[in-house]
């Protein structure tokens, strides 16, 4: 449908929920064959394979690392004493957060019959896969000696040692492996009608072969949908509680220590904040391109840019609360090495980055109070990057400034990070847009079957009122 | 050792036999030995000495492999085999009673000592395998009483040195010992017929009974020849003052066990000087805990560097080095001495103050002390010879010996007739034995360019150093470690110094070279040692001991000889010479900028400059490593504009010399201090390049203070390293202080200013630790800043040097380190601190609830274990350790590779590499040894039975370290004191290692004068 027929119809239309998340004119037919189309119809667009060698050629930077950090060891880092942790954990957190935009939209908000998940739950889940993969390089390599990792696992031994549990980062083992196991198999249970779709009309033997092997023999029938959508939620229901534990599981590799900075009560749930913050600010910056290159935006409508500034906006207010208690509470305890914490990040030598992580987590989301922000596609994109980096920021300061000064004046030292800290880091994000652009091309973006769900609720709001 | 000594003569190398077979093997070691047999099997020459040799076994029906057999065995009789590490062939004595055979893994220890500017220094040597491994104090020496200092501690690793010289060099290529003994044979000839005209010897301080000798009857034979003294460390305004004041040279040997008031001018007698390891103790006896407060001594100190003598003065006074004769007449006169007029010119503080310190003295007759620092002139050294005599201080707190280096001469007036010599051509052979002059000897003379008209120059030395790139020869020499040699220390008690191994290289001792001059070739050090203390013994110079063989095994084994200490002598002061003196010399005016030369805290003057240990210990005060600096006082860094790195030309006349700025706190007003020692460029593959040449300013008639230079800033910047950027507590109570009088008032003032949680306040039930239960103390009222622990603790624990760049950004590796506060308002003047801090062996500790794999727990002694194959190196411990202390492996530090330096290693001590953390272990090995011990004798571990290492080398006793559940203990009844307090103890981490806080003993009049100006104080 053209877009000006499209705005015809919303302008006739009166205004319905419903519609808005799908456009109105689509049968089953044609949802299933533009989401399709993009994987097996299609010819590839010369952008995908730009932004893909992009990619690739990042992801090459990655492994260069990686082979000289193996080979030489985490001294071609920046991480020192005080320091000891750099871009390695800052990373970690910042892909583990932007992970949990996708399970919220997945789980959660099928649990809460929220229909304006469906045309993002694809991309956003698997926008979470990638993202730990991306998160758990950095849990292994940034280790002293990380070819012993599986140390760290429980599992019965000649030594007779076990990993020691009272400290988080084994919680943290546990926590992300569950989460990336839970991730995969929603992903992936989610996926498999689509894949059936796909298995069915691919024209050639190979991917008809894949798909099909993929796909597990799935037949439709309603014995299949059945047992499918209760599997579905029984999944969706072990993935919900995971948007909450995992991060704050992560958060507590902080909070369980005695740094000042780090050792605070309100970081579980200011963690778990920023984490749906910064993964729907992930989310943005994944769909707002995605729907114009790709002309989804039948699919991925304003509505759901709406909800997700607004969501963006929810989690934005929680983190400043977060940032105004911190600093209080340094204040209100008296504990003189708390104030000097706060003081230093505000005025020492890593003010500049405390400030600018105030403007872009605190100051520029405000904007998205305006609902006509919120229809403005350009800007939610901007707001969404800036966002993004404002979380990688926050996840700086609290890593770096609060190691660096701590108790005894004579052991404060300065990190800067050197190249291959940023070599890595760009390397990680070559990882996810590799996995991303594969995705794109070689599986459906947007949940086919979920879509055409929606089909009849929208023909039927879209019937003109009068008769 | 060489076999060549056991030849008479040299044989040509044409002819075979055994014996030239053996030269020729003896130069070359390991496994080029086998080798070369191989290429000796090949050799049509060797075949023929073999069937000459051998006639019955035609070689050539032997193959390769069975020669070999049958050969090797036999020549390893015959002394050529080279086992890895060997015994002397000559015997040795360890000082335990145990039976003399190694066994692995038990340690034997050897006395010995460590001769450093002359001066010995009484060790015990650890040696594992026949490899020394470990340097700790001899407790019976009276110089040092057990104590060491970082050259002492790090010289084992001097021994290990790859870059040490191996080989004898003739004109820059390779030769032999035998080709030099030739030479040698021939000079002789040339002396004996001119009677040594032309000969030359110069030498740094000898105190060497044995050389002394030598060298003496080296002229008594070549009676024209000159025997000259330089290092470049002179005490020749010492010697200077003393023979101003008394007429002839004596030298001064402070007591501080009755001093109760110590006056120092520039004297940084507690870590410097022939006798500071004893001072150091002695000082400090009277300023411990433990000391009844009415006993407590008082140190008031003047100089124009800061120094870590002036850390722990109760008053300290930042004042030019010019000045400070000013202030010594000030205080002479005050004390009743009829100082001439004028008085000093500027005496740059407060008269009133002068006038109460003078009271103190005087209140404390026969009680006080005046010292003053090599740095200052000689009549300033008189004057105070003169006020130790009107407080009628001598024979009580000081007493006077005759002078305890056998040479007893100004060294740079010895250096300056030397180099007049050799610019007129007089001298014809230049044999430097141990020193370093072209690198060493001030400026204006221009050492090197006259040393090149010398016609034989023949260096001895450690290393192929700058001296020896300019020689003909070169001959390599064996270190105090490998070879037999006495010595004296500050006081004179003699130690027969005994290798504890044989020489790594084809290297000789000076009293080798020295017999060879005397034509005794071939004779070995130990021959030559042993032969004179024969001597000494048979005419009667030794007393106590039934026979010859008795006393040398006793001296041996207890590492001095008793009663050799020389006696006072009475003296008295003439002080008309003194007057005479004082009219001649007015007070300098003092304007202008004054440059002032110090030996470098670590590299000394240079020799060490080759040692990772002591370049990358970080040095007193300033924590710079790696290089040197010109220190400058914040008001005159402010005043020109510069900041710690600009690059400033320091000049003088026509010298100058660029260094980096770096600005000290306490640093005398338009005074910049060089350290001497940098700026080599033949020093060695870890030595060479650092820094900038101090030496190229020094001048031989001011060698310690030059006035009037100019300074200027450049647009260089260089980049300076130190371990500690921040020198304020920032408020936190770390060193906590009180004067004496509020100590009294107030014994527990130390702990109402920290917080100490109750016992009951944690999540877990309280564990018992029945049996041994180890803690530590530290008092900081004896602890110097010294480092002698960093660096002990280094060698204990094979702990690796990770260079400039590393440390740069803050990956130096030393599990003690050492932490200098600047408090007080005044930047200009402030109160310097030291805290030691190592692992505090936390019983909560934070380190131990976050490691994910278990590496770091609690062992039920109460120690925390660090579990090195455990460690998986998330570095979580470091991040939780409020203090800090523990050093992770960030790249793989320890040198896997080279050969030598694994000999030094402690095998009792894991090696680590890569990715993983380490931290004080409470010497963990010394425990362990020590349980062992006690368990095979059925027996508990006693009190002092375990020293950790940092504990042992303390010249000061600072560090006390012990089982807790031992009432008696000197650790349990420290931690009952009102002084003891943990740092950090409000995050409840219990720590084991506490301190005891810092007493300062001011002067309540003087307070008072500096409290108009001050009233915060």
């Amino acid at each position: 449908m053209s877009e000006e027929t499209r705005r015809a119809v919303e302008v006739a239309t009166p205004f319905d929920p419903r519609t808005a998340i799908l456009a109105p004119g689509h049968t089953y037919a044609s949802i299933t064959d533009k989401i399709s189309a993009l994987v097996l119809t299609r010819r590839t667009p010369r952008g995908w394979f730009l932004g893909f060698t992009i990619a690739f050629l990042l992801l090459g930077l990655l492994l260069f690392t990686a082979a000289y950090l193996l080979a030489t060891g985490v001294g071609i880092w920046g991480v020192t004493v005080p320091v000891g942790w750099g871009f390695d954990i800052i990373n970690f957190v910042w892909w583990i957060g932007i992970g949990h935009a996708g399970t919220l939209i997945s789980a959660i908000l099928l649990l809460l019959r929220q229909p304006w998940r469906t045309s993002i739950n694809r991309f956003a889940e698997a926008m979470t896969l990638f993202a730990v993969a991306c998160a758990g390089l950095y849990p292994l390599l940034h280790m002293g000696r990380p070819w012993l990792f599986y140390w760290l696992l429980p599992y019965p031994n000649t030594m007779g040692v076990w990993p020691q549990p009272r400290s988080p980062l084994v919680w943290d083992v546990f926590a992300i492996t569950t989460y990336a196991t839970v991730s995969f198999l929603f992903w992936f249970m989610g996926l498999i009608p689509d894949l059936a779709t796909l298995r069915d009309r691919a024209r050639r033997r190979f991917w008809r072969l894949l798909y099909g092997f993929l796909a597990m023999g799935w037949r439709g029938s309603a014995l299949h949908w059945h047992r499918y959508e209760t599997a579905y939620w029984l999944l969706a229901g072990l993935a919900t509680p995971l948007v909450v534990s995992v991060h704050t599981v992560v958060s507590f590799d902080f909070a369980i220590s005695i740094l000042p900075g780090w050792h605070a009560t309100i970081f579980p749930p200011y963690f778990v904040a920023g984490a749906i913050y910064s993964g729907f600010a992930m989310v943005m910056t994944l769909a707002i391109p995605l729907r114009k290159f790709y002309e989804l935006e039948d699919f991925i409508t304003l509505k759901h840019l709406d909800n997700m500034a607004k969501i963006m906006l929810a989690t934005g207010l929680i983190v400043g609360y977060g940032y105004m208690m911190e600093a209080f509470m340094a204040w209100y305890s008296g504990n003189p090495y708390e104030r000097f914490m706060i003081v230093n990040r505000m005025r020492g030598p890593y003010a500049p980055i405390y400030w600018a992580l105030l403007v872009c987590n605190v100051g520029v989301v405000q904007a998205l109070w305006s609902s006509r922000v919120r229809k403005n596609v350009k800007a939610l994109f901007a707001i969404a990057l800036v966002v993004n980096v404002g979380m990688w920021l926050e996840r700086f300061v609290i890593v770096v400034t609060s190691l660096h000064r701590d108790f005894l004046p004579s052991a404060w030292g300065m990190y800067y990070p050197t190249v291959f800290d940023w070599t890595m880091f760009l390397g990680t994000i070559g990882l996810f847009l590799t996995l991303m652009f594969l995705f794109i091309r070689l599986l459906p973006v947007i949940s086919i079957f979920e879509m055409r769900a929606l089909v009849p609720e929208v023909a039927e709001a879209s019937r003109p009122v009068s008769s | 050792m060489s076999s060549v000594r056991e030849r008479g003569v040299q044989r040509r190398q044409t002819s075979w036999d055994l014996a030239t077979l053996r030269e020729r093997l003896a130069e070359r070691r390991g496994r080029v030995f086998w080798r070369s047999l191989e290429e000796l099997a090949e050799d049509p020459e060797f075949v023929a000495f073999l069937e000459s040799e051998f006639p019955t076994s035609a070689p050539t029906e032997v193959d390769r492999r069975t020669f070999l057999k049958l050969m090797g065995a036999s020549l390893a009789l015959a002394g050529l085999s080279s086992a890895c590490t060997r015994q002397p062939t000559e015997q040795i004595f360890p000082y335990t009673r145990a039976p003399e055979e190694i066994i692995p893994g038990r340690p034997l220890f050897y006395a010995t000592a460590m001769p450093l500017g002359g001066f010995a220094i009484g060790l015990l040597v650890e040696s594992h395998m026949g490899r020394p491994t470990k340097i700790e104090g001899n407790p019976q020496h009276p110089a040092s009483l057990g104590g060491t200092d970082v050259f002492a501690q790090a010289s084992v690793l001097t021994l290990y040195d790859p870059d040490r010289s191996q080989v004898v060099i003739y004109r820059g290529g390779i030769s032999t010992w035998a080709a030099f003994w030739g030479t040698l044979a021939v000079e002789r000839e040339r002396w004996q017929a001119t009677r040594g005209a032309g000969l030359r010897i110069l030498t740094e301080t000898v105190t060497s009974p044995t050389l002394a000798e030598q060298i003496r009857q080296l002229l008594q034979l070549f009676p024209e020849a000159r025997w000259h003294v330089y290092e470049p460390i002179v005490r020749d305004h010492s010697k200077a003052g003393a023979r101003l004041a008394f007429g002839r040279p004596v030298e001064a040997h402070p007591r501080f066990g009755e001093a109760r008031v110590v006056l120092s001018l520039e004297a940084d007698f507690l870590t410097s000087g022939p006798e500071r390891l004893r001072c150091a103790r002695e000082f400090m006896a009277r300023r411990r805990a433990e000391t009844d407060v009415a006993a407590w001594n008082r140190l008031y100190v003047f100089e124009s560097t800061p120094s870590l003598t002036g850390a722990v003065a109760d008053h300290r006074f930042p004042v030019k080095a010019s000045q400070i004769e000013g202030v010594a007449r000030a205080l002479a006169r005050r004390v009743g001495l009829p100082v001439p007029e004028p008085e000093g010119a500027s005496v740059p503080l407060d008269l009133r103050i002068l006038d109460a310190i003078a009271r103190d003295l005087v209140e404390h007759r026969g009680k006080s002390l005046v010292l003053v620092g090599e740095e200052q002139p000689p009549q300033v050294h008189a004057l105070a010879h003169a006020m130790n005599e009107a407080l009628g201080n001598i024979g009580r707190t000081v007493i006077y010996t005759d002078p305890v280096e056998a040479e007893p001469v100004e060294h740079m007036a010895s250096l300056r007739e030397l180099v007049e010599e050799m610019e007129a051509g007089r001298v014809d052979t230049l044999l430097i034995l141990g020193a370093n002059p072209v690198y060493t000897a001030p400026a204006d003379l221009q050492f090197a360019e006259r040393m090149n008209r010398v016609r034989l120059r023949v260096h001895l030395g450690l290393y192929e150093d700058e001296t020896a790139s300019l020689c003909h020869w070169h001959l390599p020499e064996s270190h105090f470690l490998e070879a037999w040699s006495d010595g004296r220390a500050g006081d004179g008690t003699v130690t027969i110094l005994q290798p504890l191994i044989a020489p790594l290289y084809g290297t000789h001792s000076v009293h080798e070279v020295m017999a060879a001059m005397l034509g005794q070739a071939e004779r070995s050090g130990y021959e030559i040692v042993r032969e004179y203390w024969k001597q000494q013994f048979e005419a009667g110079r030794v007393e106590g001991f039934a026979d010859f063989e008795t006393f040398w095994r006793t001296v041996l084994h207890e590492g001095m000889i008793p009663g050799t200490s020389l006696p006072p002598i009475s003296v008295s002061v003439r002080w008309e010479a003194i007057a005479a003196e004082l009219a001649t010399q007015p007070p300098r005016a003092s304007e202008g900028v004054e440059l002032v030369f110090r030996p470098d805290p670590t590299v000394w003057d240079g020799r060490f400059a080759n040692n990772g240990w002591l370049q990358e210990l970080p040095k007193p005060l300033t924590k710079l490593v790696w290089d040197n600096a010109a220190l400058l006082a914040p008001a005159m860094a402010e005043r020109l504009g510069v900041r710690n790195g600009d690059v400033v030309e320091l000049r003088h006349g026509d010298r100058s010399v660029l260094a980096p700025v770096w600005i000290l706190p306490g640093q005398a007003p338009e005074t910049v201090t060089v350290h001497l020692g940098y700026g080599r460029w033949r020093a060695g593959r870890v030595g060479s390049h650092l820094g900038f040449n101090a030496y190229r300013l020094r001048l031989s008639e001011a060698p310690w203070v030059i006035e009037g230079i100019e300074i200027r800033r450049t647009d260089r910047r260089h980049t300076l390293v130190s371990t500690q950027d921040h020198h304020s507590m920032a408020g936190r109570h770390l060193v906590r202080v009180a004067t004496l009088d509020e100590y009294q008032a107030n014994p527990m003032f130390a702990r109402e200013l920290g917080e100490d949680p109750p016992d009951e306040l944690t999540l877990y039930p309280p564990h018992r630790y029945e049996g041994y239960s180890w803690g530590m103390v530290i008092d900081l009222n004896a602890c110097l800043g010294c480092n002698a622990c960093v660096i002990a603790c280094q060698a204990e624990n094979n702990i690796p040097v990770v260079g400039k760049r590393e440390v740069k950004i803050g990956r130096e590796m030393h599990w003690i380190r050492i932490d200098r506060y600047f408090e007080g308002r005044d930047l200009e003047n402030p109160d310097i601190y030291h805290q030691p801090v190592l692992c505090m062996h936390c019983d909560q500790a934070p380190c131990e609830v976050v490691c994910p794999t278990g590496a770091t727990v609690h062992s039920h002694e109460g120690l925390n274990q660090m579990t090195y194959n455990r460690c998986v190196g998330t570095r979580y411990c470091s991040n939780n350790c409020p203090y800090k202390v523990r050093r992770f492996n960030f790249r793989l530090y320890a040198d896997w590779e080279t050969e030598t330096l694994k000999m030094q290693r402690n095998p009792d001590v894991t090696v680590r590499s890569r990715g993983v953390m380490e931290k004080c272990t409470y010497c963990v090995q010394r425990i362990n040894a020590a349980r062992i011990e006690a368990k095979n004798q059925g027996r508990e571990i006693r009190e002092g039975e375990v020293m950790t290492a940092c504990q042992q080398a303390c010249p000061t006793e600072a560090i006390v370290f012990g089982n807790l559940n031992d009432p008696q203990s000197r650790v349990a009844r420290l931690k009952a004191h009102a002084l003891n307090y943990g740092i950090l103890t409000e995050l409840n981490t219990r720590p084991r290692t506490t301190y005891l806080a810092r007493v300062r003993n001011p002067n309540p009049d003087v307070r008072a004068i500096l409290g108009e100006e001050r009233p915060h104080e």
